[in-house]
């Protein structure tokens, strides 16, 4: 069922329709969310939480449905435009192999700054703030396989803000980490996130890691439920 | 929790007033549900009955005389005994969400629906249990993981029920 979109969201889906092949990923799916939340998408596995995401982010184009970012419709952008959008306005975090693991850790940081024009000097600066942020500063010299999965993952956290997005996108963040290592990782993510005021899309089937959020919306067969709208 | 040990072991450090002891257990253990003063008093007693713990001390005052307690030596074995045996795990076999799951199946209701609102209404435990073992201590965040553990437990079994709620309804209302 559509509903209209709450006021002052910064990104809302409605009606989302995308099929690979004769599978259908979703059939009808809704989304909204506001700068500075934190929304968890929860769900069974192959619910099509991680196509709802890749959709939402502009990485996968939805076969019908809209999509709208900060009043433009993203499903209207051409290819190089919802790049250009991806790299200057979203962030990303998964599960692993994020880091190029030639470069050095505040290298892999940087590494969005560089692809956007800014001198290699300032980027690493700007990378490194970051990193101190994540408690991962000392790291700043190190390559990606020196380093422990918790603390790659920290790294790729701050990769993901460095750009200071408006909207961060993570499927399963914490999904290799250790219980421990996974709590830190979400606690000082949400609140780099909270305090930048960007949005974040959070999937994940732990609800452990969904308690950081502030709603969840549930998948499942592709269609979506905001919990927090429903009751 | 038995309040009768906890008491008991508290004072294995050292005796303690009535009042002491009440405190101290609210600040270790009662952060959700302090103890009464009755409480504290009708447990000392019965301890007192037992021979656990003996009155080392009187002070009078302006009030009431306040009894200092200490913990006796049959009172230190009861303690180990208490903290060597361990608990029994709670079988949870007849819960409340496995009967409202099956009555909703029964009476034709959406299970589905009954199990996302269960989910959403311990997502919002959770979060406030995270948000506690975030601003809190050492104790609070053992504490709160302990609930947290608990409650995802749950949750994964909410999950699990609601993969199989079609097999779950040829069983129960074919």
């Amino acid at each position: 069922m559509t509903t209209a979109p709450p006021p002052g969201s910064l990104l809302t889906a409605e009606n989302l329709r995308k099929a690979y092949g004769p599978t259908l990923a979703l059939d009808g799916a809704d989304f909204s969310i506001h700068p500075g939340e934190v929304v968890a998408v929860m769900g069974p596995s192959g619910s099509g939480k991680s196509t709802l995401l890749h959709c939402l982010a502009g990485i996968v184009p939805p076969d019908s449905g809209t999509i709208m970012y900060d009043g433009q419709e993203l499903s209207a952008m051409n290819d190089a435009r919802r790049s250009a959008l991806r790299r200057s306005e979203f962030g990303f975090v998964f599960q692993f192999g994020q880091l190029v693991p030639e470069l050095t850790c505040v290298e892999n940081v940087a590494l969005p700054l560089r692809l956007n024009g800014r001198p290699r000097k300032e980027a690493e600066r700007a990378a490194l703030g970051w990193m101190e942020r994540l408690e991962v500063d000392d790291l700043a010299k190190k390559r990606p396989g020196e380093v422990s999965g918790g603390q790659g993952q920290r790294v790729a956290v701050a990769r993901s803000l460095v750009t200071d997005p408006r909207v961060l996108f993570a499927d399963e963040p914490t999904g290799a980490l250790d219980s421990l290592n996974g709590e830190r990782v979400m606690e000082l993510f949400t609140d780099a996130a909270r305090s930048a005021n960007a949005a974040v899309v959070l999937v994940t089937h732990e609800a452990r890691v969904a308690a950081y959020s502030d709603r969840e919306i549930v998948v499942r067969d592709g269609k979506s439920r905001d919990m927090e709208r429903v009751v | 929790m038995s309040i009768g040990h906890t008491l008991l072991g508290l004072l294995e450090s050292g005796p303690r007033h009535g009042y002491d002891l009440k405190r101290t257990f609210d600040e270790k253990f009662g952060h959700d549900r302090p103890l009464h003063y009755g409480q504290v008093y009708s447990t000392m007693s019965r301890l007192l009955k037992n021979g656990l713990v003996e009155v080392d001390g009187i002070e009078a005052g302006g009030g009431p005389e306040r009894k200092r307690y200490a913990i006796t030596e049959a009172g230190v074995t009861d303690v180990a005994r208490w903290l060597a045996t361990p608990e029994t795990p709670e079988p949870y076999l007849q819960s409340t969400l496995y009967t409202k799951v099956v009555l909703a199946l029964l009476t034709h209701r959406d299970a589905a629906d009954l199990l996302d609102g269960q989910r959403s209404e311990h997502l919002r435990h959770m979060r406030a249990l995270t948000e506690r073992k975030r601003d809190g201590d050492l104790a609070d965040q053992l504490i709160c993981d302990h609930a947290l553990f608990h409650l995802e437990a749950d949750l994964r079994w909410l999950e699990l029920t609601a993969a199989r709620l079609d097999k779950l309804r040829q069983v129960v209302a074919p």
